[in-house]
């Protein structure tokens, strides 16, 4: 994983609460066996119409969404499946971060796995975003600080393990295989 | 001094912990059971051999296919190659996977496979006090035995696979208090159902849910697993019941459970799990169950949810309200009885066991689905499969005009083309109506396997006790 320290993009907002993995990444593009690729097919019902065209009116479909590397979204974000197709799909579209005011727990545990930032944000700021589509924001991810271009600063929470891994960009994996002594004099008192 | 009270949650939590969470870094979880599947398991297989590892504990481990493979017979037993060629290199890869690193797995033509969370309590393996995984977030079934079961992403899968544990913050519990006995026609998918319009789908998140109190201690085992299978529906990552004689007669005898003084040993282990008198829990819900009615959704999230016999919600000057109802093509005010339906799907995760398939055929015995609708009945595991055929369940349902298939997610998700059309109806037994998720375009509303039935025969969203 590369690590994630800090991150200034313009926003893409998608206003609606309780959007879960289904609409992320439809279940019919699960079938494939990597990782990559699956950025062509993010928010696939949404932006493309039955025979395939893109919906202009999609907010990933204006044109001054392209580029835009942090996506606004309302509560509940990333609800439903444990698919973690869901974070490969926006990380391979180009987003890095994905904020609101929750954030559905598995999804936010497949997004710090990938490096795809999860910000939690309160109420007052996540209306300002969501009413200020394309704002200019930027992440600190040592701080835990969301910097809006009005000035403000809101915090958001970050686990201190999520944070080092994020900012060292270590794989959890890694730290699991060094305690191998440990996970083996479990199994003996089993 | 004695010890503070605990939940059960706590008390297989902290049985698991090889290393406690700290401020710095999260607690390292073992687990004892890793179901996985051909649809989030390739790619952490990937990582194990990118990075020259081994799985650590097959024997705690144990694969099958259910998600993307078919469920038309020829395509299941090699007589007609199966229709999607994606699905067949998942299968493929699979079986490659499970032959490298030493798993076993209950392949497509296998006796024992099934949908993994039918299957893992069917065959024993599910058992209080346990923890267990599956990259699939319906994986909070399985606590209905007293098992701490979630869902996680494929990542995690390689975590698994390579350890056996997991890095795990500690959610915090709540209790869903359930009073009272349901009534007559009123099933255990009613109740939650229920339980999730009032918690609402983000009301569960970073909680384990502990069902508990009369009302659930009533419920067969079958019905405890369609309670706890729609946990995550409230966003909760788990949900527990605690094990009791319920519990302990449907494991006794099992293919893997505990035999002869194993047997014996478990069940003073499993005696000591159910919560303890003053534990306290971070949140309580208190629901009634002889205040349930059969319920049915009207929206794109499992908690747009009403009694069948009511109005769909008026909620003026809310945009996502408004834009769900237009993508079902329902009208606020208007009752959701006696709208047409197209498809009706009796499977899932949630309602696709043994019971779930006898509750629908004794409303169907005698009955013709109605003229035009599309009836598909996919039974949650081979065994299932195999005890309904025995007592002529399949009879009744193909005399009724349904379909009778091979095992498999199917139509819940439809990623084998077991799909809804664009536009149609589907009352569903499943779990989830978001948009799409039985196919592009597709209108899904959950019920009961019993409103499903009704539904069929009537060609209309129907109360079932009008047919009972």
């Amino acid at each position: 994983m590369e690590p994630v320290v800090s991150l200034a993009s313009r926003t893409v907002v998608l206003p609606a609460a309780n959007i879960d993995t289904d609409q992320i990444i439809p279940a019919r593009f699960l079938t494939t066996t990597t990782r990559s690729g699956l950025g062509a097919q993010l928010f696939a019902d949404w932006r493309y119409d039955a025979t395939g065209a893109p919906r202009p009116e999609f907010a990933l479909n204006l044109p001054a969404a392209q580029g835009c590397r942090i996506l606004v979204a309302g509560h509940n974000f990333g609800c439903g499946s444990s698919r973690e197709h869901a974070p490969w799909a926006l990380l391979d579209y180009g987003f890095c971060a994905v904020i609101s005011t929750q954030i559905a727990d598995i999804f936010r545990n497949n997004s710090l796995k990938n490096g795809l930032l999860p910000v939690i944000v309160d109420e007052a700021t996540s209306a300002w975003l969501i009413a200020h589509p394309g704002a200019l924001v930027s992440l600190d991810v040592a701080a835990g600080t969301l910097r809006l271009p009005t000035g403000v600063t809101a915090n958001f929470p970050l686990e201190a393990f999520a944070r080092h891994c994020l900012l060292t960009g270590v794989d959890e994996l890694g730290f699991l295989l060094e305690r191998r002594a440990a996970i083996e004099a479990y199994e003996r008192r089993l | 001094m004695a010890r503070a009270p605990q939940t059960l949650f706590d008390k297989v939590w902290q049985r698991h912990l090889v290393s406690p969470e700290s401020a710095a870094t999260p607690a390292v979880l073992y687990i004892d059971l890793h179901l996985i599947h051909e649809v989030t398991s390739p790619q952490a297989f990937t990582v194990l051999r990118e990075r020259a590892l081994r799985v650590h504990s097959p024997a705690r481990t144990l694969a099958t296919m259910d998600h993307s493979i078919p469920t038309l017979t020829a395509q299941v037993f090699g007589g007609a190659p199966i229709a999607i060629d994606s699905a067949a290199r998942q299968v493929r890869e699979l079986e490659v996977n499970c032959a490298e690193f030493g798993v076993e797995l209950l392949g497509l033509t296998h006796a024992q496979r099934g949908i993994v969370h039918v299957i893992g309590p069917e065959l024993g393996l599910t058992q209080p006090g346990k923890t267990i995984v599956c990259g699939d977030s319906h994986t909070s079934t399985h606590g209905a035995l007293g098992a701490l079961a979630f869902g996680i992403g494929t990542t995690e899968v390689g975590h698994v696979l390579a350890t056996q544990c997991l890095l795990q913050r500690k959610p915090r519990t709540l209790a869903v208090n359930v009073s009272g006995r349901r009534r007559a026609g009123v099933t255990a998918k009613d109740l939650i159902l229920a339980i999730i319009g009032r918690l609402g789908v983000s009301g569960g998140t970073g909680h384990v849910i502990e069902y508990r109190g009369e009302g659930v201690r009533a419920l067969d085992m079958d019905e405890r697993m369609t309670v706890c299978n729609m946990s995550i529906e409230a966003g909760a990552r788990a949900g527990m019941i605690a094990p009791d004689e319920t519990t302990y007669a449907y494991l006794q005898g099992r293919p893997r459970a505990p035999r002869g003084a194993a047997w014996e040993s478990a069940l003073s282990l499993w005696r000591e799990l159910p919560t303890d008198a003053g534990a306290q829990f971070d949140r309580e819900l208190n629901v009634d169950a002889a205040g349930v009615e059969p319920m049915i959704t009207y929206g794109t999230n499992p908690g747009m949810v009403i009694p069948i016999g009511g109005e769909i919600p008026r909620r003026p000057g809310d945009a996502a309200f408004a834009q769900a109802l237009a993508y079902m093509g329902l009208t606020p005010g208007e009752a959701i009885k006696d709208q047409p339906v197209n498809v009706v799907f009796l499977g899932s995760c949630t309602n696709a066991r043994l019971s779930d398939l006898r509750a629908a055929a004794q409303l169907l015995r005698g009955r013709r689905i109605a003229p035009g609708l599309t009836m598909l009945v996919v039974p949650g595991s081979q065994q299932v499969k195999r005890e309904a055929e025995a007592e002529g369940l399949d009879r009744v349902f193909l005399e009724a005009g349904a379909e009778w298939r091979e095992s498999g997610c199917s139509m819940c998700l439809g990623m084998n083309g077991d799909v809804v059309p664009r536009g149609q109806y589907a009352v569903s037994t499943s779990n989830r109506n978001f948009e799409g998720r039985q196919g592009a375009g597709a209108r899904t509303l959950l019920a009961s396997p019993l409103t499903a039935a009704a539904s069929a025969v009537r060609g209309r969203v129907t109360d079932p006790r009008e047919l009972m």
